[in-house]
């Protein structure tokens, strides 16, 4: 198919002879996704030894995410990369899943686009189903080493070890060895679980783009799940929970009309088991009620009863045309599980050390008949790098993205927001300064990569909207906060001036009148407080008194952390972790704020 | 230097007369318990406290065309406690006034320093102190004497002794006669207060007062026994003349009714000095009119000198951008403005692109200046008014 005719160099005939169709038929055949793979493994993130060893390590703690939210299990991963010489790594990744029954573990790990995920409308990490086994072929080749899978069902079962190795030409992988392990095999301390273990040319290196980071976003996008690393150092990094929530499960659904292009049209139209295409339109989409369905029909010159094996291509581009052209209520929206504000914060606050947290959740809208929401998180201050440009950290259904930032819509939405109006120095062009960390998270039942190695998200005007609106509400919080910082410094400032010579003047005026400086003080001590505290006083967006002194007094998407235990640092963040962090000073409740000013006063 | 000159960094215990009569230190004692009443009620009364300090600024002197002198405006300025610009102001005013009441209440008086280093310690809890410099607790001082409407001397206060007097006149200082015709080389030291209750004039023959920018022109005067030729007053005020000096001026002028000459450098600092012996100062506009003397006139030297002297390349001082500025502005001063003559010297010195000393006269002859240069011009009656 691919490979052009090659001619013989050793006999250069006078006339050049062509070679026949039966010549060439012999050397045409299928070439297995596997091999085309094999051979382009840059597109699925194996480009260079680091990014493989990213790779690798993503593509199995995707899955084990995946897989124990699907069985509602708070999820335990652990993470293990262990040297075995300068550019050869075994990444083992386990999980306390519900595991993996026998006969499929050669499926799931050795065959590219074999999942559960492709053929179905459901919002997960894993798409396509070509992850870990590409990983697990990329380590065959690069060091001929099989892929160890460990599996345990449940506590009565033993678990069951397996080696794989790929075979590329057919897509499929060949038991290399299998063993069981006795019932009490302590691997999987709740009874279940996977492990999964490929050695592979890598390279691993700490900063943008590791595995660390990869691990630490992961870890604020789900809050839910702790993961414990082991680095080539053989140093044990935590990252606890920070809430015992299990997020919802997401629910599946059918492609909507307008998502749907000719070709699947078609496809799903020769595939169906309905007879009419009244049926097959009602049954087979979302939002296709009997009127809509007519609808379309008529446009398309066509009745609902007409049989579908009557569709031939003709009609079918004829029934796809009237599609567009029809309104079709927007998808249901209730499929998308939000990473919510409350789990995104404690999230961001388990793993940032900051001191103005803001999170926001937006309403679901659609792309191409595909339902989707933006997230966005906000930390500012405390640790933060300040004369840096802000950090984006971007997801796709809780998944990071590393790579391609500046490819990725969440990219271009935040050059696109004017922080100046927030209180964050932005120059023409280019990502705002501070000490900042926004996470853009888009959830989806079909997140539009604009490479299979997920790297980036496409650039739909809608979703690029969506991620603007939600930067605009954090950023307007932010901006809130920093007013209000910068006021109760000055008012701090104020104070402190006037305290300080308050005692002068008490003593100097007791010494020229004989009132007595105690009183003198005292009253004095009570105007400056009554001074400052005027000044206090938090503006409203129009420019109004507010009452209340705290513009966040009832906003749960915001958390702000007194200065100083935001940088002493342990202690204060701990009591955050457990509980989805509803400790005393989360969400900005009075005490929590009077806390935060008390001990910048300190300060 | 001089006799009986006190140390100027120490209370020193001094005779009654020295430190005014007893009726003027209880309205001065009143005036300064009444500011911290003020203070006090105030504070009880939870409000904020204030200082009205008189400005003391060009925008609130006028300058009064019939007594010829400055005077300064009504404006105040009001100085509160809860305002983060005046907090630290307010608290050494309040601080300096409680000084000034120590210091009036044991009958004593201070230096300028002095007060400054009895008002200065750290702030509790804190490192800053009450005061940076002595600078700062000057200023806060001159606001205090014109917020309570008196003199540095009804506060006990005196500043560092500056300038020197010789000539045909016996004074009587503190009680001690001084003669200021037998005082060598170093002549007599001028004090800081010289209010008629310190010091009293006695025989005078001299004619008219002499008054030189500095020390060193004066030196030559002295030597050359100026005084004695032309029967007259010598002083000096080490450049811009502090509040004694201008006193005793004024009251040589006033009370023996000398002409006063003053001879200064030509440049736009020796012009100022003049403005303020002659109209008062912007900064201490409230005493011109102890001070002023409308009729001091200006001998020299004048930017005609270099041509008429014939004087040489060498003694020129180049006018750099802020000493013309300056020399613009004192020609705007109202008092300066009408005068033909001052209008034509200082445009001849901007002109002229450079300035002069009264030093350079040297470069005739070592006695130029007093030999032939005063004595000409007092003789053709040659100044500028």
């Amino acid at each position: 198919m691919d490979a052009p005719p090659e001619t013989e160099p050793k006999k250069p005939a006078a006339r050049r002879k062509g070679a026949t169709a039966e010549e060439m038929s012999d050397r045409q055949r299928e070439i297995s996704v596997s091999e085309f793979f094999a051979k382009n493994r840059h597109l699925l993130g194996f480009d260079n030894p680091r990014k493989a060893l990213l790779t690798a390590v993503k593509e199995a703690v995707d899955n084990a995410l995946d897989a124990c939210e699907e069985a509602a299990i708070l999820p335990d991963i652990y993470v293990e990369l262990l040297q075995r010489s300068e550019t050869r790594f075994k990444v083992t990744v386990r999980d306390n899943g519900p595991g993996i029954v026998r006969k499929q573990i050669e499926n799931i790990f050795g065959r590219l686009l074999y999942g559960s995920k492709f053929h179905r409308l459901k919002m997960s990490r894993g798409q396509q189903g070509i992850g870990i086994s590409a990983a697990g072929m990329y380590g065959l080749m690069t060091t001929g080493q099989p892929v160890l899978v460990i599996s345990k069902t449940s506590k009565k079962k033993p678990a069951v070890e397996v080696l794989l190795k790929m075979d590329t030409s057919k897509n499929r992988a060949d038991v290399v060895s299998e063993t069981e392990h006795p019932e009490d095999d302590g691997l999987f301390s709740d009874g279940h679980g996977t492990q999964v273990s490929i050695e592979l040319e890598g390279r691993y290196q700490l900063g943008r783009q590791s595995v660390d980071e990869y691990l630490d976003q992961t870890a604020i996008a789900n809050p839910h799940a702790s993961f414990t690393f082991v680095n080539p150092n053989n140093e044990r990094i935590e990252f606890k929970r920070g809430t015992s929530e299990l997020p919802p499960e997401s629910k599946e659904i059918l492609p909507h009309p307008k998502g749907i292009e000719l070709g699947t049209l078609i496809q799903m139209i020769e595939r169906t088991a309905r007879t009419q295409i009244g049926g097959f339109l009602q049954e087979e989409f979302s939002r296709v009620s009997p009127s809509v369905s007519k609808e379309i029909c008529q446009r398309a010159g066509i009745t609902p009863r007409t049989w579908v094996t009557q569709i031939g291509h003709k009609e079918a581009e004829a029934i796809y045309k009237a599609i567009q052209e029809v309104r079709i209520m927007a998808p249901p929206t209730d499929c998308l599980v939000p990473i919510g504000t409350k789990a995104l914060l404690s999230g961001l606050l388990k793993e940032l050390k900051a001191e103005f947290f803001t999170a926001c959740t937006r309403p679901a809208d659609v792309y191409r008949g595909n339902p989707f929401l933006i997230e966005v998180g906000l930390a500012f201050g405390g640790e933060l790098p300040k004369d840096e440009l802000i950090r984006v950290i971007r997801f796709a259904n809780r998944v990071p993205l590393l790579y391609q930032q500046s490819a990725c819509a969440s990219f271009k939405a935040v050059l696109e927001t004017s922080w100046k109006n927030y209180g964050i120095s932005q120059s023409r062009g280019s990502l705002p300064d501070g000490p900042v960390v926004v996470m853009v998270h888009m959830a989806s039942v079909w997140v539009p990569f604009t490479s299979e190695s997920k790297e980036a998200i496409a650039d739909y005007d809608e979703i690029r909207k969506e991620m603007k609106l939600a930067l605009q509400e954090v950023g307007r919080k932010l901006g809130i906060y920093l007013r209000r910082r910068q006021r109760m410094r000055n008012e701090g400032e104020r104070r402190s001036i006037f305290e300080r010579y308050i005692g002068e003047i008490a003593q100097a005026t007791e010494a020229i009148t004989g009132t007595s400086a105690k009183k003198i003080y005292e009253s004095l001590m009570r105007v400056a407080q009554k001074k400052t505290e005027e000044a206090d006083a938090i503006l409203d967006d129009e420019g109004k008194r507010v009452k209340d002194a705290d513009p966040f007094g009832r906003d749960d998407s915001v958390v702000i952390l007194p200065v100083r235990s935001a940088r002493a640092g342990e202690d204060e963040r701990k009591s955050h972790q457990e509980g989805g962090g509803q400790s005393k000073t989360l969400f900005g409740d009075e005490d929590g704020t009077g806390e935060a000013k008390r001990s910048r006063k300190k300060n | 230097m001089a006799k009986k000159s006190k140390e100027s960094e120490s209370i020193s215990a001094t005779p009654k007369r020295a430190v005014g009569n007893q009726a003027t230190r209880d309205k001065t004692l009143e005036k300064i318990t009444e500011l911290g009443r003020s203070v006090a009620k105030a504070a009880l009364a939870e409000s904020d406290p204030f200082v009205d300090v008189p400005t003391r600024t060009i925008s609130n002197t006028s300058y009064n065309e019939t007594r010829r002198l400055l005077e300064m405006g009504d404006a105040t300025m009001r100085r509160n406690l809860f305002n983060t610009g005046q907090a630290r102001k307010f608290m050494q005013t309040v601080l300096l006034s409680k000084g000034c009441k120590d210091l009036l209440e044991a009958r004593k008086t201070l230096s300028l320093r002095g007060m400054y280093y009895m008002s200065l310690h750290s702030i509790p809890g804190t490192k800053e102190k009450t005061f940076d410099d002595q600078e700062e607790s000057d200023g806060i001082l001159e606001d205090l004497e014109v917020s309570l409407s008196t003199l540095r001397e009804n506060l006990h206060l005196f500043a560092k002794k500056r300038g020197t007097m010789v000539g045909n006149i016996t004074v009587v200082d503190n009680g001690d006669p001084i003669d200021c015709r037998r005082m060598g080389t170093g002549g007599y030291a001028i004090p800081s207060i010289c209010e008629p209750g310190v010091v009293q004039f006695g025989k005078c023959e001299a004619k008219f007062v002499l008054h030189v920018e500095k020390d060193t022109v004066w030196s030559r005067f002295n030597e050359d026994r100026f005084w004695e030729k032309h029967n007259c007053i010598l002083t000096e005020g080490s450049g811009q003349p502090p509040r004694g000096v201008r006193r005793l001026l004024y009251r040589l002028h006033k009370e023996l009714g000398l002409p006063i000459y003053c001879l200064l450098d030509c440049d736009p600092w020796g012009h100022y000095i003049y403005s303020v012996i002659k109209q008062g100062s912007i900064n201490l506009a409230f005493e011109s009119e102890r001070m002023a003397i409308p009729d001091a006139k200006y001998l020299g030297i004048r930017s005609g000198d270099f041509a008429r002297c014939g004087l040489s390349d060498d003694v020129k001082i180049s006018l750099n951008d802020r000493d013309i500025e300056r020399a613009k502005q004192i020609a705007e001063y109202p008092w300066f403005v009408k005068k033909k003559h001052w209008q034509k010297e200082i445009q001849l010195m901007i002109r002229n692109g450079f300035k002069m000393e009264v030093e350079s006269l040297i470069t005739k002859d070592i006695s130029y200046v007093s030999e032939v240069y005063v004595p000409e011009r007092l003789k053709a009656k040659d100044w500028i008014d």
